[in-house]
């Protein structure tokens, strides 16, 4: 048998905060985004399917983590991104997407005002080039710090908002929104037995739930106080994988490539109502023509018939013609069947469309469906547990 | 009757010309969440160390190749409505098929269990 993965070659991998923990928690651990990260720990559908009944925490710090400070800063994301930063309001969070000057898509992220800086996150294997492409880009008066000292924790599932209930969290300033209130792509800082968190509630598991910015030093000891919580299991990359795939979210390097705009991936909403009248962001004179004129070709959602996953890279066809590429696939343990996301050129990109997908020389039948295959549990209003 | 093994995880339990082949524990192990296993026909002339089926886990499709040449007679009809049978019996009721054995000294280089045990020991 072929092995599955690579075994992580210890010497090259850069070692995460909570590296000891995941290894004494049983993790098998593999190469991600040039550190050794948890694959899984008890299995991904067993992780996959505890995480949308219960809570599951999940490792990562491989994130980048970024603060741009300065009085001009939201005029400057506005430049490299097509937010609405300067509407931001303080304590809301917002996804967006870097962009190249032609369009295409450098890395997707969350944006957060906390009233006195933006707090970016950035993806694990793109952080650095993100981080020399806005150092390139740098005006005098904006300061670019990457929080390398810091861990990242997400919490996910439908028991994530009674768990962190229970802590004793103290606000860091009074006009922030109290814990209880804190609506779904908001956040703020709280202090948890002295030490600074800053929380948001977000996360790209289809779930509700936070993700947790702990300085690197104290990360064990937040992991370790939400694992003894019950409802709380540590869930490794397999399961995250496979619960965003689910929720029809993007994965970079794979969904969203520099090749892709952000039409093309679907992610329009990402572009903020006053930058699609007024521009200004990279690309947007191809970005803003294929919004209002149609782009070439178009992420979709495929239900696929039978049990056999089509994986990245797996061809799609309409009869005889090639009509476009596989570009996430696997499978959906809360769907019990096979799932991919796939670029198709715009007239096949209709729900409802039959397609054929070619696995190892043989079609395999699959629809256009819309995403998320599974609707999503967020909550964006009434957020007391 | 006897039970080798490959240095690819897989084993093979061969009754005169007869054989049947699946996968390891340490190899279920390693893949995680079996979700599919795509089986060779009845019929399919396979190579020793050549793709005879590929095992599919929630994140990946592996390789499974033929620990000698043969041709397939039967696979496993049992893994069509539950492949997590590899998970749960990779050495019993999760194999994976049949064949009839072209050539017997190609077992010649397999391993037995013992030695097979020290393999995985090394790993």
């Amino acid at each position: 048998m072929a092995e599955p993965q690579e075994p992580p070659s210890a010497e090259a991998l850069a070692q995460l905060p909570l590296d000891a923990l995941h290894r004494r928690l049983g993790a098998r651990m593999v190469a991600f985004a040039g550190y050794a990260m948890p694959i899984q720990y008890e299995g991904i559908i067993a992780e996959h399917l505890w995480t949308r009944a219960h809570a599951g925490l999940f490792d990562v710090s491989h994130m980048g983590q970024l603060l741009v400070e300065g009085p001009e800063a939201a005029a400057w994301l506005e430049r490299l991104a097509p937010g609405d930063f300067k509407g931001l309001q303080p304590h809301r969070v917002r996804y967006s997407l870097l962009l190249a000057d032609n369009g295409g898509v450098l890395d997707d992220l969350m944006v957060t005002n906390t009233g006195r800086s933006f707090y970016l996150v950035v993806n694990g294997a793109t952080k650095h080039a993100d981080i020399a492409h806005m150092m390139a880009r740098l005006p005098a008066g904006i300061t670019l710090h990457h929080m390398d000292d810091h861990a990242l924790l997400a919490l996910q599932g439908p028991e994530a908002v009674a768990v962190l209930s229970r802590f004793t969290l103290e606000p860091e300033n009074a006009d922030q929104p109290a814990f209880a209130d804190l609506k779904f792509m908001a956040g703020a800082r709280w202090r948890w037995n002295g030490v600074l968190l800053g929380i948001t509630r977000s996360g790209y598991t289809g779930e509700d739930g936070y993700e947790i910015s702990v300085p690197a030093s104290k990360a064990e000891a937040l992991a370790e106080a939400l694992l003894a919580h019950p409802e709380v299991k540590p869930i490794g990359l397999g399961a995250r994988d496979s619960l965003r795939l689910e929720a029809g979210l993007p994965l970079y390097g794979h969904d969203l490539t520099p090749d892709i705009t952000p039409v093309e991936a679907d992610l329009a909403f990402a572009i903020s109502k006053r930058r699609k009248i007024e521009g200004g962001f990279p690309g947007a004179e191809r970005v803003l023509d294929q919004l209002f004129n149609g782009a070439p070709r178009k992420r979709v959602g495929l239900a696929i018939e039978g049990r056999m996953p089509a994986r990245e890279g797996a061809t799609v066809w309409a009869g005889d013609t090639q009509v476009g590429v596989v570009t996430s696939g696997g499978f959906a343990p809360s769907l019990n069947a096979p799932i991919a996301m796939a670029y198709v050129a715009t007239g096949h990109s209709e729900d409802g469309t039959a397609l054929e997908i070619d696995v190892r020389g043989k079609r395999i039948a699959a629809r256009v469906v819309p995403m998320p295959f599974r609707q999503k549990n967020y909550v964006r209003e009434g957020t007391k547990p | 009757m006897s039970r080798l093994y490959t240095q690819d995880h897989e084993w093979i339990e061969v009754a005169g010309t007869t054989a049947t082949v699946g996968i390891t524990d340490y190899a279920q192990g390693q893949l995680g969440d079996v979700v599919f296993v795509d089986l060779p026909d009845a019929g399919r002339q396979v190579v020793k160390g050549g793709e005879a089926a590929v095992v599919e886990s929630v994140k990946a499709a592996s390789d499974v190749y033929a620990p000698v040449s043969g041709t397939v007679t039967e696979s496993n009809p049992a893994l069509g409505d539950d492949p997590s049978l590899v998970n749960s019996a990779p050495e019993g009721e999760g194999w994976f098929f049949r064949l009839t054995l072209s050539d017997a000294s190609e077992l010649d280089g397999l391993m037995d269990k013992a030695a097979y045990d020290a393999f995985v020991a090394g790993l």
